[in-house]
């Protein structure tokens, strides 16, 4: 899906076919409401079992490693910058498109240390006992967790894809939209997930 | 396709796996196999489904000879042991609903109408369409694969309950129950990404001059049916990735030895399940509309009605599902609320019923093969929603629950989607879908063969299960109150309804391909329906399905409009000119 699609052909009737917004923009959001859905069925899930372990241990269940909580807050800023780099890129963009390289290129480099960050904590914990099978805790922790950094490692593909693109000059908005949205999404539900898991 | 498409056209295929290549000779692989146009991909899910409802009939046919006559050797199977019992009951319910309801009415219908009812040439994700029917093929192969690994398939029933489902040493499939939840997993993926492209086609791909007001009602419904699906399946996924887990890697998400909870699965697979089942009833309501209009000749009692009511049912549905769950030790309270829900359910539901009634009266009413079977829909249909009452009541779920009024209800709700729906489709669109016409006499023979016996099925069931027969037991000689020969004699009549409605199939099959061959050429538009699929240059339509795509210029039901000398009026034709004028 190119983003020219404005452009009619000699096979268009004399009145125009209306787009609601770009293809990809439509198919990309739809797919992130799913997600959201998804995650939201992880987060009440786990919301349901610390709820009543709490009723009957108290958080955290006794026995396991506490969570990095001031680790991760810095890590989950680098993930928020990136968010940001990437909306500045939008705007650079807009205005001359290869002034968006930088940024772009800032947006890559923090989320690839979040999830190499996160990867690194997680062979701590995985050293201090917390497995996914050590407890439904260790399980819920891993799955939410790594289900996310799923995601953002797709989302980096998919940015370095588009950065490769600007670079050729090759993107077009339309494209730059449907990334962007779906690192938004991956930037966005972060903290969310920050503050259910960890905090 | 919109605009995208003719981006295509002068920028080479972009994401149109084949540009034109109609014009060129393509192999019999590529073109039946490895298309991208969403007729073709159509077809594929038609067929797969259709082959799979052989293999979950034959399943049923398997188990309810095991019922009726405990121990015999069915022939063309042999013995059932309970174990296979299990399996086939599990597997026949997961196949109709996932491998069939699905396949067919959404994805089948869906493409193959979405395109040709908003009047352009293909899906605005034509390689995604082929991506999603590649994983639901392999989703299928997985699925009947299991039946071959050691261990047999899983049989923990449809819904999957752990800890039968996630413990090894109770349901004894080791390898069945993990490739059973992958399977549905894959296909939960494949109608995703066809949900996307559905969702993003009706809403960038109209005809020109086509209002949201305009687009048929099978389109709507399909598309809300999409979206219910999309906003449901979710959780679900997420359940199903921690039962694999607890199958395979050994955590305790419903394990309540390391603090997880069993309860759990049921709240995420319900969440889904209850959306699920107007995931399915909507797109068969929209066929049921499509045939009762073209056949009574009126327009649709109440179009936007039933959008709405469409959407409301789609909205309550996220809020009823714990009436699943009544007896598995939920908070009484909760019972109470959604009890409450599931009767408000009902309202927009029979509403709906009442337009379909309301446009069927004073019809000049036709009754061809199409109209008998989406009669015979609304008939069955009414009896399954008035039963689902008494089970939305938590006081006489109580009773019922588990017990084979709860099978005989469903029953009466999702064969008239999965089946008498299809086929109303399916002999409504041969026409067009293969250029000929169905033979009407077998048609008809084949209906009344397929019908009688259908409640001639279950009927039985809802007395049975009103004596308090419960549901997935192999063989009832060890309950003395249930194994008695009156009860026997019913199981009997079920039974053997059931073998004379397979075998009546047979004549479908027959005239399927007769037809195809031997069948009266159908012309652009045999029913003289409205809508924009009967307006295509060619029939079948070729590919990028107009060579000049239609304008839209007013409603899909246009029937018997005063002072017009047709009874229809097709949407593309434009309205009459005081001088005559190419406009
Ligand atoms: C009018 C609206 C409906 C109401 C009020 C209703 C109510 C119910 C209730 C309360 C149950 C649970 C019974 C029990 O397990 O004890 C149930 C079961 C079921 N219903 Fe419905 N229902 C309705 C429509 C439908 C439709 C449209 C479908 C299918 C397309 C459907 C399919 C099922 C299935 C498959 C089950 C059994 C699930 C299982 O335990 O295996 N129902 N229904
Ligand atoms: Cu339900």
């Amino acid at each position: 899906m190119s983003g020219k699609v404005l452009q009619l052909s000699q096979k268009m009737p004399a009145a125009r076919r209306r787009q609601i917004a770009p293809n990809g923009v439509i198919g990309i959001t739809v797919f992130c409401l799913t997600e959201t859905m998804f995650f939201a069925g992880l987060i009440s899930a786990h919301t349901l079992f610390r709820m009543q372990t709490t009723a009957t241990d108290g958080w955290p269940p006794p026995g396991q490693p506490r969570l990095p909580i001031e680790e991760t807050a810095l890590n989950s800023a680098a993930l928020l910058a990136s968010g940001v780099f990437l909306f500045v890129a939008h705007q650079r963009y807009r205005a001359a498109a290869s002034t968006a390289m930088r940024p772009m290129l800032a947006s890559l480099f923090l989320g690839a240390f979040f999830v190499i960050f996160q990867g690194v904590e997680w062979v701590a914990l995985l050293g201090e006992g917390l497995t996914m099978t050590s407890s439904a805790h260790g399980g819920f922790f891993y799955l939410i967790v790594g289900m996310h950094a799923i995601h953002a490692a797709a989302g980096l593909l998919v940015l370095g894809w588009a950065y490769l693109r600007l670079r050729r000059a090759e993107l077009v908005l339309s494209q730059l939209l449907t990334v962007e949205i779906f690192w938004y999404f991956v930037v966005l539900l972060w903290p969310i997930l920050y503050w259910r898991v960890y905090l | 396709m919109a605009e995208p498409a003719q981006e295509s056209e002068s920028h080479g295929a972009e994401d149109h796996g084949h540009g034109h290549d109609d014009h060129h000779q393509e192999s019999w692989f590529i073109h039946y196999c490895w298309s991208t146009d969403h007729k073709m991909i159509a077809m594929q899910y038609m067929f797969t489904g259709m082959a799979m409802a052989i293999i979950g009939g034959f399943m049923a046919y398997v188990f309810r000879m095991q019922l009726a006559f405990p121990g015999i050797e069915v022939p063309g199977f042999g013995q059932v042991s309970p174990t296979e019992y299990n399996s086939l009951v599990t597997n026949h319910g997961a196949i109709m609903i996932f491998w069939v309801a699905m396949p067919v009415l959404i994805a089948a219908f869906g493409n193959y109408l979405i395109p040709l009812m908003l009047g352009c040439d293909d899906m605005v994700f034509p390689r995604l369409n082929r991506l999603s029917y590649q994983i639901f093929l392999i989703s299928a192969i997985v699925l009947l694969g299991s039946f071959f690994v050691e261990g047999g398939a899983f049989g923990g029933a449809w819904t999957a309950y752990p800890p039968l489902s996630s413990k090894a040493e109770y349901n004894m499939t080791p390898l069945g129950a993990p490739l059973w939840v992958i399977a549905v997993g894959l296909e939960f993926v494949a109608f995703l990404l066809g949900g996307i492209n559905f969702v993003t086609t009706a809403m960038n791909s109209r005809a020109p001059g086509m209002k949201m007001f305009d687009i048929p009602i099978v389109i709507w419904m399909i598309v809300i049916a999409s979206i219910l699906f999309m906003a449901s399946v979710g959780p679900l996924i997420a359940g199903a990735i921690m039962l694999v887990f607890d199958q395979t890697a050994g955590t305790g998400f419903f394990d309540p030895d390391k603090g997880g909870d069993p309860v759990l699965w049921q709240h995420l697979f319900w969440f889904f399940g209850h959306p699920e089942v107007y995931v399915v009833l909507l797109p068969a309501v929209g066929i049921v509309a499509e045939i009762i209009t073209v056949f009574s000749r009126k327009k649709l009692f109440g179009y936007k009605t039933v959008i709405f009511t469409a959407l409301a049912t789609g909205l309550l549905s996220f809020f009823v599902w714990a009436h699943h769950q009544f007896i598995s030790g939920i908070d009484p309270r909760m019972a109470n609320v959604f009890t409450v829900t599931t009767v408000l359910i009902s309202v927009p539901i029979a509403e709906m019923m009442f337009v379909y009634i309301a446009t069927l009266y004073g019809g000049s009413i036709r009754l061809t093969t199409p109209m008998l079977w989406a009669l015979s829909f609304i008939f069955a249909f009414i009896i399954g929603g008035v039963t689902g009452i008494f089970l939305g009541a938590s006081g006489s779920d109580i009773y019922f629950h588990d017990t084979y009024f709860v099978l005989a209800h469903f029953h009466y709700t999702f064969y008239p989607i999965a089946i008498l729906s299809v086929f109303a489709g399916v002999t409504y669109w041969y026409p067009k879908m293969f250029g000929t016409m169905l033979n009407e006499t077998l048609g008809k023979i084949h209906f009344w063969l397929t019908f009688i016996p259908y409640n001639c099925i279950f009927i039985p069931l809802f007395m049975l299960g009103l004596g308090g027969q419960h549901r997935r037991i192999w063989s009832y000689e060890n309950f003395p109150e249930l194994a008695r020969p009156e009860y026997y004699a019913l199981r009997e009549f079920a039974t053997i309804s059931l073998v004379i409605m397979l075998l009546a199939q047979f004549i479908f099959i027959f005239n399927f391909f007769w037809s195809l061959k031997s069948g009266k050429k159908a012309g652009a538009n045999p029913w003289k329906a409205c809508t924009l699929e009967w307006t295509t240059d060619q029939t079948p339509p070729g590919h990028g399905n107009w060579k000049e795509l239609p304008t839209c210029y007013r409603g899909p039901y246009e029937f018997s409009v005063p002072g017009r000398e047709k009874d229809y009026w097709p949407q593309n034709e434009p309205e009459p000119e005081p001088e005559p004028s190419a406009s």
